[in-house]
């Protein structure tokens, strides 16, 4: 799901930073009037658990991987702003240090894990956790399966767009070469049937987890 | 106590990171669907996109592939890859944070 250098167009990658920029600018702008000194080592763990958990990656029938994101649990346990934080500076850093990830597709990447993913999670979790947050468990999983999900589909939009709006002139695409049709269902099905399956159960038992020994952080995060 | 207990779940988790080629090798996977670098993209498609040949490999990271090319056993070296990444991207949080989250008692300027 990371998007190399030399897949998105300038017409894409460019609108894509000024998108995020706006959210970093708001995530920043939140944690600065919202951030206590004790939540500081909690947004350090998250950043590294979403840094390590995306280095397992699963075998997705068809010959490719994928792996999770863990976007969603952090979302749902500091906040969505928080998340937008702490997983674009995992992913920067992914770009910088690990090449994994392009450059120039950085605005996309961010806006895919680290905007459209905690903010569909936090949407979702809210949705079905039910009155007094009877069905947790269920909502904590569907947060988890529904975000990657949106994510990855951002992702296949934006690739497959390419081969429209970036051509030579003799027909031949610029960028990333394939359409629509190849790339939704080629980066959806894998998700769909096994890596969106594995956020959910992630976020769901961490929640349960944390509900178990500190239910008070929930409650904050609510709040955020 | 619980903050000890999530540190030590994250170390068990880094150790625990070579699985993640590990396991892939067995199930004879390749690496993500559209993330193909510029030489095996040529080969798919026959040609090599004009704008992949101008941006690709524009940015050289040190350790490209999660690779520390020091230590030749892959699994280890995705594994010493995970320790560096997560204590980087750990440090840069919590630095970053430290600048966010509100100054406790910074002395007043006077004029």
């Amino acid at each position: 799901m990371h998007i190399p250098d030399g897949y998105l167009s300038p017409q894409t990658y460019i609108p894509m930073f000024a998108v995020t920029g706006a959210f970093w600018a708001g995530a920043l702008r939140k944690l600065k009037t919202q951030l206590h000194a004790k939540q500081i080592p909690y947004l350090a763990m998250a950043a590294v658990f979403s840094f390590l958990i995306m280095m397992f990656n699963i075998p997705v029938p068809g010959g490719t991987t994928g792996h999770a994101v863990g976007a969603a649990i952090v979302a749902l346990l500091l906040g969505p702003w928080t998340a937008v934080f702490a997983v674009s500076v995992v992913l920067i850093i992914q770009a910088l240090v690990f090449g994994d990830g392009g450059i120039t597709a950085l605005g996309a990447n961010c806006f895919n894990m680290a905007v459209i993913m905690p903010f569909v999670a936090s949407w979702v979790f809210r949705l079905f956790r039910g009155q007094g947050g009877q069905r947790l468990s269920l909502a904590a999983f569907l947060s988890g399966y529904v975000g990657l999900l949106a994510a990855a589909l951002a992702t296949a939009v934006e690739l497959g767009i390419q081969p429209i709006i970036a051509v030579s002139t003799d027909g031949r695409p610029l960028f990333a070469p394939y359409p629509l049709s190849v790339t939704v269902p080629a980066i959806l099905i894998g998700h769909m049937f096994l890596l969106c399956i594995v956020e959910g159960m992630v976020t769901m038992l961490l929640l349960r987890y944390f509900y178990r020994h500190d239910p008070g952080m929930l409650k904050e995060a609510e709040a955020l | 106590m619980m903050q000890r207990t999530l540190w030590i779940g994250l170390a068990i988790m880094a150790f625990l990171v070579p699985l993640g080629i590990v396991v892939p090798q067995v199930f004879g996977s390749g690496g993500a669907w559209g993330e193909w670098d510029a030489a095996t993209l040529g080969q798919m498609l026959g040609f090599l996109p004009d704008g992949l040949r101008r941006y690709a490999g524009m940015w050289n990271a040190p350790f490209g592939d999660y690779d520390i090319v020091m230590v030749r056993s892959r699994p280890l070296s995705y594994l010493a890859a995970g320790v560096i990444g997560g204590a980087i991207v750990g440090a840069a949080v919590y630095i970053l944070s430290k600048f966010l989250s509100k100054p406790v008692a910074r002395p007043q300027e006077h004029e």
